[in-house]
């Protein structure tokens, strides 16, 4: 979640920026909940090489708490990552080869700061970040928090405070002490709230996910019916001539139940076996987003991939709902070695 | 001693319409040690009555009496111990249990039976070389000729030591070289055993055998006749 003034969230401006106040600090220091948090100055400018000129988004941040939240760090591929009183740049690297630079290089930046105050000045680059996805490689450039603030003309100035709790799950909890905390101008929104797009797209990817689902079952419960009411008519005849010399149809009909149930166990183990090393490798090898969701996830400190769990759960759970599908489906032959008639059988 | 009285018995069938009396109104015995093959032309009522004679078709009236026992009024479950107990059957093919050795298949039936492992192990063997595939006891039925399953068959409906066995057309599959060894075991098996055999059968080879042969027509016996053999 975030922390900054209400008209910032009304008109994102350098004007409508704030000063971190120990009273803040207090609150945030104060919360349990919260495990990371660093502060942002976030703005826009222009940005010039040589000849090149293309609009971007500025971030002041503290290099070293900015890390701890969004691990900001692991995506720097040439160069360093910041340190605190640098006085240098991080661009993403669509951007950087737009402005044909490259390590070691200036840019200029050059727009309004604080109160109109005309901002300008000349970074070197140090490193250049690669996302993975490419609407934030286009954009962004990153510096250190003070020479930000110089930069916009707006000392000890933020736009805001990105709070980390470890557990989505206590997000509301936290939510609700925050807000309780945080009073105006000041106010606090969770990524929930920031995003609202982004909550819907995980919602309708759940229920995406519980209609798959509910496909999926569907088809595997034909699938094994297929399977049944064929091994019970393919073996009419068999099952008639055991009746026929003597075997009682309540024996049989346990016999066919085990049966069932060892083609539902062994679909059911087979299955994870194929399964699990397709999840293991995509576990190891998450699958990258794109899009504003990714973006939103950057913010976040999220890292924007699809992630496959290879929690031991799912998969019990998965095998367990099968064998159910299975025995419910094994009615089928139980019913069958009670009514199968003889003479049809054993002509069949 | 009459092994098997039958009283009238009849078989109705209510299909669309019109009613076929398949069985109509059969009185019959049959003694221990008999050879007698039941023959017609097709549609005759043949199976109908054998059907009904062993337990697995259910008469619309009449009475089946096996060793004094009415086996029409007993429970399903005791039909089937019935059945398990003192009837053999050989059916026209495919009746042994495909997933089952030769061996098995005659095992199988005592186990049902209840009886020890030695006993089952000794008959099986004794069987098997009786029906003359003793060294086939591990094979499948499926790597077994027709005429190799029907000596397999007919061990195993030996195996229960039944009062009488019934086969259903147990030559129709057959070729004629297969047809006279299996006829010639079974009326070894007839004499060795002294076990009641009743054929269903269009097969003039088996009626050749017989000693003796019931004639059905429209669900009624035309004639029944005793021949001397050997
Ligand atoms: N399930 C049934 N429903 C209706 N009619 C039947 C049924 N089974 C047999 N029938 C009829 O009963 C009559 C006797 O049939 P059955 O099978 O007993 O004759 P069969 O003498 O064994 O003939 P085949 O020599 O061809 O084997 C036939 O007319 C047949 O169509
Ligand atoms: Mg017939």
């Amino acid at each position: 979640m975030q922390i900054f003034t209400e008209d910032y969230h009304e008109n994102k401006t350098i004007n409508n920026t704030f000063i971190y106040t120990d009273s803040l600090k207090q609150i945030i220091d104060n919360e349990p909940t919260i495990t990371q948090y660093t502060s942002r100055l976030e703005y826009f400018s222009l940005a010039s090489s040589e000849n090149l000129t293309k609009g971007s988004v500025i971030i002041g941040i503290d290099p070293e708490g900015e890390n701890k939240v969004t691990e900001l760090k692991k995506w720097v591929s040439e160069g360093n990552y910041l340190n605190k009183d640098d006085d240098g740049l991080l661009v993403a690297i669509d951007l950087a080869n737009y402005l044909n630079v490259g390590v070691g290089d200036s840019i200029v930046l050059y727009g309004q700061g604080f109160h109109g105050v005309m901002a300008a000045g000349i970074y070197p680059v140090r490193g250049i970040l690669k996302f993975p996805s490419p609407e934030l490689n286009k954009q962004f450039i990153y510096m250190p928090l003070k020479s930000c603030q110089r930069l916009f003309s707006a000392d000890n100035r933020l736009t805001s405070i990105v709070l980390m709790i470890e557990d989505n799950y206590q997000l509301s909890r936290a939510m609700r002490h925050m807000k309780g905390k945080i009073k105006s101008p000041f106010m606090v929104r969770s990524w929930e709230e920031l995003q609202p797009e982004l909550v819907q797209m995980i919602d309708g990817d759940k229920a995406g996910g519980l209609f798959m689902k509910t496909l999926l079952y569907i088809i595997i419960t034909f699938g094994i019916l297929g399977t049944i009411l064929m091994m019970v008519s393919e073996r009419k005849r068999e099952l008639g001539v055991m009746i026929a010399i003597g075997m009682q149809r309540f024996t049989l009909s346990k016999i066919l139940l085990a049966e069932t149930f060892f083609i539902g166990l062994i679909g059911a183990v087979s299955g994870l076996i194929v399964s699990f090393p397709l999840v293991y490798y995509y576990h190891l090898n998450p699958y990258p987003l794109t899009g504003d969701a990714a973006k939103t996830m950057i913010d976040m400190g999220i890292e924007p991939f699809m992630y496959f769990s290879i929690q031991p759960d799912i998969f019990y759970v998965q095998a367990f709902v099968v064998l159910i599908i299975t025995m419910a489906i094994a009615i089928y032959p139980v019913i069958k070695s009670f009514t199968l008639k003889l003479t049809t059988a054993l002509r069949g | 001693m009459n092994v098997i009285e039958i009283k009238n018995l009849t078989k109705i069938y209510n299909s669309s319409e019109v009613q076929v009396k398949a069985v109509n109104g059969i009185s019959i015995d049959f003694k221990e040690g008999e050879f007698t093959a039941v023959v017609g032309p097709s549609g005759s009522g043949k199976t109908t009555f054998l059907n009904m004679l062993g337990g697995l078709d259910r008469p619309t009236s009449g009475d089946v009496i096996i060793g004094g026992v009415n086996i029409w009024q007993l429970s399903s479950r005791k039909l089937i111990d019935f059945r398990k107990n003192n009837i053999g059957f050989v059916f026209q093919s495919y009746n042994l249990i495909p997933v089952l050795t030769a061996g098995e298949n005659v095992e199988f039936i005592m186990q049902l039976q209840g009886k020890p492992r030695k006993e089952r192990d000794i008959r099986t063997k004794e069987l098997l070389e009786a029906v003359g595939i003793g060294e086939r006891i591990k094979a499948r039925p499926s790597k077994l000729s027709g005429g190799q399953q029907q000596r397999v068959a007919v061990a195993r409906a030996l195996a229960s030591k039944p009062e009488f066995i019934l086969a259903d057309e147990p030559t129709a599959n057959l070729d004629s070289t297969s047809t006279t060894s299996l006829l010639e075991l079974m009326s070894q098996m007839n004499k060795k055993y002294n076990t009641t055999f009743i054929f269903a059968t269009h097969d003039q080879r088996v009626m050749d055998k017989a000693r003796r042969i019931v004639t059905i027509e429209d669900g009624k016996i035309l004639s029944d006749e005793y021949f001397d053999r050997d």
